[in-house]
């Protein structure tokens, strides 16, 4: 991938337990500059407990987070944003009677300067312009940005809600199932968008159960299974059949 | 079906209607064809045609409707449920409702006149005082109820019919125990002259403070974060979250508004009568939720303005006078708004059986 000498964000050792069940034990997990990770293993693996602790909706039970290389600790996953992790919810938290320019400035919305602003007045033009040109970047066509979301095919809210996870000076993307309740031909245009957003230099942490999308799509594939990490390889050096195999436990992979 | 459709063009039609039902692609395919297509078209619009509508035909049946007196009598009259109506549109676009704003409305009027008749007691107090006091401790129990309301929701995580179905009963209750039930007519005598003063003719005062709230509560909701937020609350209270905004804390302040304005119509409707009764505001909540729905909110919540509310208070109120004035007997008001409600609402689903596609 790169030569950077650090991983934007790096998992060590995490466990996270809830009573007696394990749902994680010592996972490391790192995810370096430009580069898309794709995160698999069968239902109960531990996928979603790890996004959820790296997003910091969750607290490890142990374990470390690092962010280029700096220690960090996340109690809520406002904190986590702050430090430039985004997520991409599969239900894609959006707010469907919202419109598209108010859903990607939701919580972070700009105000008029002045004694309007103290008051909390909206500066809807500006909005309306700033939210334009992230779409834009992402090369992202939707017709009018004060159209509601509820008018938006399943596509297209992804992409808003992608556009909205890269809008905010992101370090990292984190994407769960983001094409699970897509058609095929929406299927190819989010694995596009993908790809672009990997272009702008944010790495992706891709969570699916579509096999022939990850490997078409991610550089890197960590495979969870019970908990554990059984396998980190380049996609090179790996086959659909092969991480069949090692989430399904029929092989042993060297990590 | 096909082989039919080839011949008439009307059974065309009728088979893409039918496919248009259930299947979805041609719906997508065919937008002006669908009945959803059709209402989000016409949308938040017509009720302001209804209201319109209205207004031309009482100009022809009742002879008196485009008068001065009915303006004043009209206006005045809608101000009771217009206020409660702004305060029920932000609690209803979170997806909530408030039950009690009409007990709270008594309960504000009842406290307020038993501070004033208490001070008056007391004698040698100026009555400028007297009325400063009342309005404030009648304005602070309607406050303080809808923050109860807003705490019980919030931290016990009540459903809010509930909350504030029991507070309808708490309010309604301590407005008798206020004042044993009886009515409070003791107050100065520029309490009255504050409900009944007409400036310049065609303002009377209670218009122009409903009038100022319409204002303020309308720029709050639509160009405000704090709007903004309420409406995202109440669309998707799961991204509101995660996009930062404290869920209660807001709710908490849409309850307190609704408490807020359902104490200043109370004390609007103590000042015209010169009297708190304690049937007063008795069952206005109905009107006030009535209001908003026929003004295009979605008790689902997410959706619903201040303008919306405004023409449904108005087409309320003017059913109710205009039918009078057109010797109707004023009980066919109560069936029209009724019907108009299940309209208001079978449109709304309409909207969102389609929003699920």
């Amino acid at each position: 991938m790169t030569s950077s000498a650090v991983p934007v964000i790096e998992g060590r050792k995490i466990s996270k337990h809830f009573g007696k069940v394990v749902a994680l034990e010592n996972v490391d997990i790192a995810i370096w500059p430009d580069e898309i990770v794709g995160l698999v293993g069968d239902n109960g693996a531990g996928k979603s407990t790890l996004v959820q602790i790296l997003s910091g909706s969750l607290s490890p039970s142990s374990g470390e987070i690092y962010m280029d290389g700096q220690r960090v600790v996340f109690h809520s996953p406002i904190e986590a944003r702050s430090k430039g992790i985004e997520t991409v919810y599969q239900d894609l938290s959006l707010a469907l009677d919202l419109s598209v320019s108010a859903n990607i400035f939701l919580g972070r919305e700009l105000k008029r300067k002045g004694i309007l602003g103290m008051f909390g007045w909206l500066d809807q033009r500006q909005m309306n312009v700033k939210a334009k040109e992230e779409l834009e970047k992402l090369k992202i066509t939707i017709g009018d940005i004060t159209s509601l979301c509820e008018s938006l095919s399943g596509g297209q809210r992804q992409a808003v809600a992608v556009a909205r996870a890269i809008a905010w000076g992101t370090r990292v993307v984190l994407m769960d199932e983001p094409t699970a309740a897509l058609g095929v031909e929406e299927q190819k245009k989010v694995a596009d968008l993908i790809l672009e957003v990997r272009k702008h230099g944010i790495p992706v942490l891709l969570i699916s159960h579509n096999l022939p999308q990850v490997h078409a799509l991610a550089d890197r594939i960590v495979v969870l299974r019970r908990g554990h990490v059984v396998a980190n390889v380049k996609k090179e050096d790996s086959t659909i059949e092969d991480i069949v195999a090692w989430i399904t436990g029929a092989a042993q992979a060297v990590a | 079906m096909a082989q039919l459709g080839q011949d008439d063009p009307k059974t065309e039609v009728q088979n893409v209607r039918q496919q248009a039902i259930g299947g979805h692609a041609i719906a997508a395919a065919l937008p002006k064809l669908t009945l959803g297509a059709l209402v989000e078209r016409i949308g938040d619009y017509w009720t302001l045609g209804v209201l319109i509508l209205v207004i031309i035909v009482f100009g022809f049946t009742a002879p008196d409707f485009y008068t001065q007196a009915n303006w004043l009598a009209t206006s005045v009259y809608s101000t009771e449920i217009m206020l409660l109506a702004l305060g029920q549109t932000f609690v209803i676009v979170t997806g909530g409702i408030d039950l009690s704003d009409g007990a709270v409305l008594g309960f504000s009027s009842m406290a307020g006149a038993l501070v004033m008749e208490h001070m008056l007691h007391l004698r040698g107090i100026s009555s400028v005082w007297i009325i400063v006091a009342g309005f404030a401790a009648g304005i602070a129990a309607g406050t303080t109820a809808g923050f109860v309301n807003g705490l019980l929701i919030t931290k016990l995580r009540l459903a809010p019919f509930i909350v504030t179905l029991g507070m309808l009963g708490m309010a309604g209750g301590a407005i008798d125990l206020l004042h044993g039930g009886r009515e409070i007519i003791d107050m100065p005598s520029q309490v009255s002259a504050i409900g009944n003063t007409v400036i310049g003719g065609w303002f009377p005062i209670p218009v122009l403070v409903t009038a100022f709230f319409c204002v303020v509560t309308w720029l709050l909701l639509s160009k405000t974060t704090f709007g903004r937020h309420v409406y995202a609350i109440g669309s998707n209270p799961t991204a509101a979250r995660r996009a930062g905004i404290n869920i209660d804390r807001h709710l908490i302040a849409v309850y307190v508004i609704s408490g807020f304005l359902a104490a200043v119509s109370g004390l609007l409707v103590m000042a015209r009568f010169n009297d708190a009764s304690p049937i007063a505001g008795a069952n206005d909540e109905l009107g006030a939720i009535a209001a908003v729905v026929i003004g295009g909110a979605s008790l689902f919540g997410g959706r619903g303005t201040i303008q919306g509310a405004i023409i449904g208070t108005l087409l309320i109120s003017l059913l109710d006078t205009g039918l009078v004035l057109a010797n109707v007997q004023p009980f066919w008001q109560q069936v029209a708004i009724g019907a108009i409600i299940i309209l208001a609402v079978f449109l709304d689903q309409v909207r969102l059986r389609l929003k699920e596609r």
